[in-house]
């Protein structure tokens, strides 16, 4: 009783166009972080990164075409990492919020 | 639905006997190797933990390090890196249709783009090396800001690249076993599982690249003096 | 008394059905593949058990005796080590879980047999490191490997049993995989996920937990690896590196690791409170959501181990109250099991002697862990025998009773054998009073604060510590035991019929031991999970 995966071939076309898309994005982002925008060039540079990573799961892993449980556990993939980046960070980033004593 | 169906001629030799239909085997093979790329996440994402940290508490060393890298060296290994998505993605579809001489014309494509990302990566490393910018071995960041912080810049590099590229040489060998497999017609339009699988395995390499770039090669390259 | 259906020859089953080691070392057989995990674990426990005579011998007398510092601290290592990666956690998933699984869904095996077999020799290598490194001359460190000790000062063969621990985890990593794909694409049909047996809700959350989180500190050990062994430095305070991120990144899997060891025994106690009451679980659908909510929980307390390591304190109060409320869903089993016992035709056999024994120790262990959830106690009991105590409550009290009341309740039918009730029982009640006798006394003792992994105390503690060993011989007694009369039993043990204890599940449906395809037809399920009137009237086994 499991969905099964539509056998479904996707036109050379949208990995062309994909293709392309990543490559221009990876030159962007080359010449932007040459350019100063303080500390929103990591967000940019991220904000590029999580793009063309969205691109090649959607298209060139077939997410978009998958199954419901596929996207699960993509879902679960970021979940979890962000879960142990946010958290762990939230130590690094609050260390020096309460004053102890002596220090 | 778990039936003894008449068995599909071409998929015969390669349903195992614990699976009702060949369908419910690619389909498990599919999720095995997702949920094996869920685990790569984790596995990565510890290396990136590592990185946030130490760049968030060393901003400065960590910038002027970067500056080591050569930006364009980078972008174009990324590129090719990206062309050799491609040619896997198209020799998944080449497979799906079939093709057996085009299948294998991509994944040699496929192999000489990995071949040459590699062959770059050493490079940098062997210059690394040069310039005394490994850890550990007579280091020293010349002309760096805040050098006592950079070696945590360089440890990361060199392992979080070094961790990538062992998983690309691992895609190597699988790529030269699919290649054999491919020349002996083992693959077919109706059965080409593996190659779809190593597909997502290869992709997936490519994205842990697609952060590593930015993350490494592009702290604040206007040389602003803090990222 | 039963006797076995008249027959001509020796049925064929999964243990006959081919002869000779290779037919062993090189089976594709999920239950076969068990077994060889039986064995291997077994004898990993055996180790972990001398480790832990070990220390309750030195610890009889306040002073140094025995050992000294250096060689009690790798004694403990060893312990804690084999005891957590080569016991604990793949217990009972790579026993009963690997038997089970597969038949609790009417499937012929896990998805991928030969990744199975192989997550077994991964096993083996991993403990080969291991020996190795107790052979050599041991790690020092604690089972914790906290830097820059580990990665800068320790003696001991840190690299080695990092890379053992490394390499044991693929093993876990593997066999949590092959469970998630088997038990969303091998069920039978009319095998819904509201019809699978709890134990197999049970593995499903483990296997999230074991994919998630083992390969954190598969990283971690990585990286002190590389520090160690080519000086990379990631966490070294010379270039600016930070302890408490190793702390972070070893917890973050360490955390979950112990929903690892306990959700697998709390699927074992579903099955055989409701089994040995005749009574389908109560709150059927609260017990399979908890597991699920203890596997995502679990991932989000891991700081509750950093307290007072220099952790922010905002960080330290949301740990706390997430680590108060991770204790609820495993709160509502305790509940549910205990309400399918009410009214139920409890009947007093060596499994159901275990799980009722679980309950009580399990809500121990987890109710000092509310303890030491809350940041202001945790400051005086951390790193004290309070935590020792707290967690050998959940650890022995709770995962390997429940592993003891597995392999009690699927021996007949993995072996095809009955073992001697008298002794069985005899060896339940041995382990309950020893563990208690062990561990009890050590509540105090970190209450009045007695150091964890020191190898010398205060003359005061003694009578405490003397209690805690005496236990401990009762213990070692009540579990060397089963090793005896299990083992006699596949000789000379009453042969079993196909459902002894008058269970559901589709496993009970086949013979004892099972054929090697595990089902002639593949079922087709069309009644609900725990039906106890379709069961055959139950015939008690002397």
């Amino acid at each position: 009783m499991s969905e099964h995966a539509e056998h479904h071939i996707v036109p050379k076309r949208v990995y062309f166009l994909v293709f392309f898309a990543l490559i221009v994005l990876t030159w962007v982002t080359t010449l932007v972080s040459t350019i100063d925008l303080g500390s929103l060039n990591i967000y940019v540079a991220l904000s590029i990164a999580i793009f063309k990573a969205s691109l090649v799961a959607l298209f060139f892993m077939h997410v978009k075409y998958g199954t419901r449980l596929t996207k699960m556990i993509v879902m679960c993939g970021l979940y979890w990492l962000l879960l142990l980046l946010f958290i762990a960070m939230a130590d690094l980033w609050t260390r020096g919020w309460m004053g102890v004593p002596g220090r | 639905m778990a039936s003894q169906t008449v068995p599909h001629h071409h998929a015969d030799e390669t349903l195992q006997h614990h699976f009702a239909n060949p369908e419910q085997q690619k389909d498990a093979s599919t999720i095995g190797m997702w949920v094996f790329l869920l685990t790569e996440i984790m596995f990565f994402g510890g290396l990136f933990l590592a990185y946030f940290a130490y760049r968030q508490a060393y901003p400065v060393a960590f910038a002027s390090a970067s500056n080591k890298t050569n930006l364009w060296i980078g972008a174009t290994n990324t590129t090719v890196l990206i062309c050799s998505s491609l040619t896997m993605a198209l020799a998944v579809h080449a497979a799906s249709m079939g093709k057996k001489k085009l299948l294998m014309l991509f994944l040699t494509a496929t192999l000489i783009l990995g071949g040459v990302f590699l062959s770059v990566k050493g490079y940098e490393y062997h210059d690394k090396w040069v310039h005394h910018e490994v850890p550990g071995y007579h280091f020293d960041c010349e002309g760096c800001q805040d050098a006592g912080h950079t070696p945590l810049f360089f440890s990361l590099y060199f392992g979080m690249t070094g961790l990538h590229a062992m998983h690309m040489l691992i895609g190597f060998v699988i790529l030269i076993v699919l290649l054999v497999q491919a020349k002996k017609g083992k693959y077919n339009e109706k059965w080409y599982t593996p190659v779809e699988m190593f597909g997502l395995y290869w992709h997936f390499v490519d994205i842990i690249w697609i952060f590593l770039f930015p993350l490494l090669y592009l702290i604040d390259r206007s040389g602003r003096g803090l990222s | 008394m039963i006797t076995a259906p008249p027959q001509v020859a020796e049925p064929k089953n999964y243990l006959n059905a081919e002869t000779g080691l290779k037919s062993w070392l090189l089976t594709k057989d999920h239950k076969r593949i068990a077994i060889l995990y039986l064995i291997v674990v077994s004898l990993f426990f055996a180790l972990g058990g001398i480790f832990a005579g070990l220390i309750r011998m030195e610890l009889a007398t306040p002073a140094g005796d025995l050992f000294d510092s250096n060689t009690y601290n790798k004694v403990f290592t060893m312990h804690g080590i084999i005891m957590v990666f080569f016991f604990l956690i793949p217990s009972i998933p790579a026993v009963l879980g690997n038997f089970f699984l597969p038949m609790m869904i009417g499937a012929k095996d896990l998805a991928f047999p030969r990744i199975n077999l192989l997550s077994w020799y991964i096993y083996l290598l991993g403990g080969a490191f291991t020996l190795y490194v107790l052979l050599a001359g041991g790690v020092d460190t604690g089972w914790t490997f906290y830097t820059p000790f580990s990665s800068s000062y320790s003696n001991g063969y840190v690299v080695a049993a990092g890379l053992g621990i490394f390499i044991n985890g693929f093993s876990s990593i593997l066999t949590g995989l092959n469970f998630i794909v088997t038990t969303h694409r091998m069920r039978a049909p009319g095998m819904t996920w509201f019809r699978l047996p709890l134990f197999v809700w049970s593995m499903y959350a483990t296997s999230a937990i074991m994919v998630l989180g083992t390969p954190v500190i598969a990283v971690t050990l990585f990286l002190l690896v590389l520090e160690r062994g080519l000086h990379i430095g990631f966490f070294d305070p010379a270039y600016g590196g930070d302890p408490v991120l190793f702390q972070h990144l070893f917890w973050f899997y360490s955390h979950p690791a112990v929903y690892i060891m306990i959700l697998p025994s709390m699927g074992v106690v579903s099955e055989v409170i409701s089994t040995f009451s005749s009574k389908k679980p109560f709150g059927y659908t609260f017990i399979a959501f908890s597991s699920l909510a203890i596997a995502v929980f679990g991932f989000l307390v891991w700081g509750h181990h950093l307290f007072v390591s220099g952790q922010s304190i905002y960080a330290g109060l949301v740990f706390s109250v997430l680590s108060y409320i991770v204790a609820i869903p495993s709160a509502i089993k305790v509940f549910n099991w205990t309400a399918t016992m009410y009214k139920g035709q409890v009947r007093m056999e060596t499994p159901m002697l275990y799980a009722i024994g679980f309950i009580g120790l399990f809500t121990i262990g987890g109710l000092t862990g509310v303890v030491l959830a809350s940041l202001g106690m945790d400051v005086h009991l951390t790193d004290t025998y309070f935590v020792i105590a707290h967690f050998h409550y959940v650890m022995v009290g709770g995962a390997l009773l429940g592993y003891l009341s597995g392999l009690h309740f699927w021996w007949p039918k993995m072996t095809g054998r009955m073992y001697s009730d008298v002794w069985s029982k005899v060896s339940a009640v041995l382990v309950f009073a020893g563990f208690n006798l062990t561990f009890g006394p050590q509540f105090l003792l970190g209450y009045m604060g007695m150091p964890r992994r020191y190898h010398v105390y205060p003359p005061e503690f003694q009578v405490l510590n003397v209690l805690s060993s005496a236990g401990a011989s009762i213990l070692g007694i009540g579990l060397i035991l089963p090793a005896m009369y299990l083992t006699w039993s596949l000789k000379y043990g009453a042969k079993a019929s196909a459902n002894p204890w008058g269970a559901t599940g589709l496993e009970w449906q086949t013979s004892s031991p099972p054929i090697a395809e595990n089902f002639e037809v593949t079922p087709v399920v069309t009644h609900e999970a725990y039906d106890y009137s379709t069961v055959q009237e139950v015939v008690h086994i002397g």
